[in-house]
């Protein structure tokens, strides 16, 4: 049979039993639009969590440094490669970072102790630069203010705590100017002369440097409640927060840049002492700290230390795949049931169908197109009830939490790939589910189903 | 008549059901040339073999041994594919309980075969028409079968078998669940059809005096072996 006369046909057995038909086409539908709604709350915590944690910065972020950089002041190099000198964290490893797959962004590392001050009173804090990318990593949603207009902005965003030192009413400090006092590291005459082509980087002179003390406004644009540059590794929390580009340009001494001293380079690159690498989720960070290890650094992060929340993320990812699958494996029984039932009720049109001349093929095509029929209407009605219902769902939470005072979230999320992907898994599993039915329906003898009972 | 080749062909053939330790030889080896354009009646009681020898021509069954040569063509050697083809051009099948499908209206049912024979579908209504024509219903069109009589429900399955122009008709026991004059109403039709369109028909029957009546010749079955032919028309 042609494709059209076997559409036409399988139609219209669909239409002849609407009410069977129906009632399985809605069970796949609930089927998929549950899969589509847990699967939606999994993406949606995992979004949330990731989102979360990216403003911790703890848990996507690594730490990469070279391997000469010592621990301790003079503690030996505990790697000695002796011979080899060790690769330097310059400009080409760090191209070679954002090239390794899942890496969102490599950033210097800028964060240092110093002196603001703020209506002639002297203040001190730890100022962080803040990468451009951090403003949709949600660390700053709900923030007074507005985010840096530009990533070389004479700008700041303060602490919240910070903020509440500086006066008794933050908010009143948007607007207004402070003053950063900083140390500036000024390369040594004697050392190559080349080090002001990279002002946007926190570049290790090769030689050795002298610091001068400066002096630079910053506008306050912004207060933060959350903590958008809590570290680790012994450099605390960023109060005041500067965009990346202007905090590297003061080439503001570093914690690091003790160590660099004694380091002795013959590179006349611009070098740096850290740098972070950001996975796109903290599953990711294992392999990506690995590849860079491989290249010959120092790679460090927090998720050394928590295994088991990787083992948690796993866990989750399999869970909610289970009950997803689970939900559309009741819906395929569904689609095996109808359709085995179907050929019990057909058998005698099944029987005359073939003294009519179907092959086995024809009536094999006719139940595997019905059940594909019915999975793909079940699909694209799934795939809207699961919407639906993960709307529902954040809808409800958001409610409860908005009775309890607390800050809305997006707990669901149905991303256009779990739209298509729910539909061609209904599609595909409903064909799956017809498999069977279609080829005993092709088997059946005419003979007997003719026969006249 | 005249010599000519057989339609149909059988040579020993034999249908034998196993079940367990017993054997039932529904069809016992049968040997029976029927012509072409011939009128054949099969009688016989109840389970002598008629429905299996029957189902054996039409390809719906294969014979434990024996050949079935149908114009020229041996059946035994065609694929299950091959063997749907022969039933859909070469044979056209009626039953005693009618089988159209019951949500299908005269016309849907009669288009059924040219369907499966991937007939043009700009050629499948005036075919239909032509078929339902010839069987005097073409005022029904739209209606379903329920909504006929036995008779008319008999005429549409004729249409039906005769759509895709079969040169061989195969019916079951087409009046058994007819009155008598209406049951001689569609075995007139079957012959008026036969004699314009030229066809061989093979036709089970349990009754006797309506098979001499119409068929050209009456073959009888007994515990699936061939009892006796005989010419109908001959006869006393
Ligand atoms: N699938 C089967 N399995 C076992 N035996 C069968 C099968 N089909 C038919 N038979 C047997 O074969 C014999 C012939 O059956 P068949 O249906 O051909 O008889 P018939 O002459 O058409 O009878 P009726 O006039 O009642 O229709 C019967 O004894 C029947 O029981
Ligand atoms: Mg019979």
């Amino acid at each position: 049979m042609n494709p059209r006369d076997l559409t036409d046909l399988a139609f219209r057995n669909l239409r002849e039993s609407v009410l069977r038909n129906v009632l399985t086409t809605l069970g796949v539908a609930v089927g998929v639009a549950s899969f589509v709604a847990i699967i939606s709350i999994g993406v949606g915590l995992q979004q949330l969590a990731s989102r979360r944690l990216s403003e911790s910065g703890l848990f996507d972020t690594i730490l990469v440094t070279p391997k000469t950089n010592f621990r301790g002041m003079d503690r030996p190099n505990p790697e000695p490669e002796s011979g080899k000198p060790p690769r330097p964290l310059d400009e080409d490893a760090r191209k070679e970072f954002e090239k390794l797959p899942n890496v969102v962004e490599v950033y210097p590392q800028i964060r240092f102790f110093t002196e603001v001050r703020f209506n002639n009173k002297p203040f001190a804090t730890v100022v962080a630069g803040m990468p451009d990318s951090s403003k949709n990593s949600g660390a700053f949603d709900g923030m007074q203010g507005r985010f840096f207009s530009s990533t070389t902005a004479d700008e700041a965003i303060l602490q919240i705590e910070f903020a509440k030192e500086l006066s008794e009413q933050p908010s009143s400090l948007l607007g207004q100017d402070l003053i950063l006092r900083y140390a500036e590291r000024q390369a040594l005459p004697s050392s190559t002369t080349s080090t002001d082509t990279s002002r946007n980087s926190a570049e290790a002179p090769t030689g050795g440097f002298s610091i001068v003390p400066r002096e630079l406004h910053l506008k306050i644009v912004g207060i933060v409640e959350t903590e958008p540059a809590a570290g680790y590794g012994g450099y605390g929390n960023g109060r005041l927060l500067m965009p990346l580009g202007a905090a590297s340009a003061l080439r503001a001494a570093q914690v690091n840049d003790l160590r660099d001293i004694v380091r002795d380079s013959a590179s006349n690159k611009t070098t740096y002492s850290s740098l972070s690498v950001r996975a796109k989720s903290p599953s990711q960070v294992q392999a990506i700290e690995d590849s860079i290890k491989k290249m010959g650094f120092r790679a460090f992060s927090l998720l050394d230390a928590s295994k088991s929340l990787r083992i948690f993320f796993t866990v989750f990812d399999l869970l909610v795949g289970i009950f997803g699958s689970l939900a559309l494996a009741v819906a395929t029984l569904g689609i095996v049931n109808t359709l085995v039932m179907a050929i019990l009720e057909r058998r005698r049109e099944i029987g005359v169908l073939k003294a009519l001349g179907a092959s086995d093929a024809d009536v094999q095509q006719l139940f595997f197109v019905e059940a594909g029929v019915m999975g793909f209407l079940g699909g694209i009605l799934g795939v809207g009830f699961g919407w639906v219902l993960s709307r529902a769902m954040t809808f409800g939470t958001n409610f409860y939490l908005y009775r309890q005072n607390l800050n809305p979230i997006e707990l669901t999320a149905v991303p256009w790939w779990l739209a298509l992907a729910a539909l061609v898994i209904a599609v595909l599993v409903s064909l799956a589910a017809g498999l069977y039915p279609a080829s005993r329906a092709a088997k059946l003898n005419p003979v007997d189903a003719l026969r006249y009972e | 008549m005249p010599t000519a080749d057989p339609a149909i062909q059988l040579d020993r053939v034999s249908r034998h059901y196993s079940m367990g330790e017993t054997s039932v030889r529904a069809v016992d080896d049968v040997s029976l040339s029927i012509l072409p354009n011939e009128f054949l009646s099969l009688l016989g009681s109840s389970g002598s073999g008629k429905s299996t020898l029957l189902n054996l021509i039409a390809g719906l069954d294969r014979p434990t041994s024996g050949s079935i040569v149908a114009l020229g063509q041996d059946i035994a050697s065609l694929s299950p594919l091959e063997l749907a083809r022969y039933r859909c051009n070469t044979i056209g099948m009626i039953f005693q309980s009618f089988n159209l499908l019951p949500r299908m209206t005269l016309e849907e049912n009669v288009e059924l075969p040219l369907r499966l024979a991937e007939v043009d579908r700009a050629e499948r209504p005036a075919r239909v028409r032509e078929a339902l024509e010839r069987v005097r219903l073409t005022h029904r069109l739209g209606h379903r079968p329920a909504q006929l009589s036995g008779g008319e429900q008999q005429r549409v399955a004729i249409a039906r078998a005769l759509v895709n122009r079969p040169k061989i008709l195969l019916a079951d026991e087409p009046t058994g669940n007819l009155d008598s004059s209406t049951g001689e109403a569609i075995l007139t039709l079957l012959r008026e059809l036969q004699s314009k369109l030229g066809m061989t028909i093979v036709m089970v029957t349990h009754e006797r005096p309506l098979a001499e009546k119409f068929a050209d010749r009456l073959v009888t079955l007994g515990d699936g072996k061939l009892l006796a032919t005989a010419s109908a028309k001959g006869l006393p």
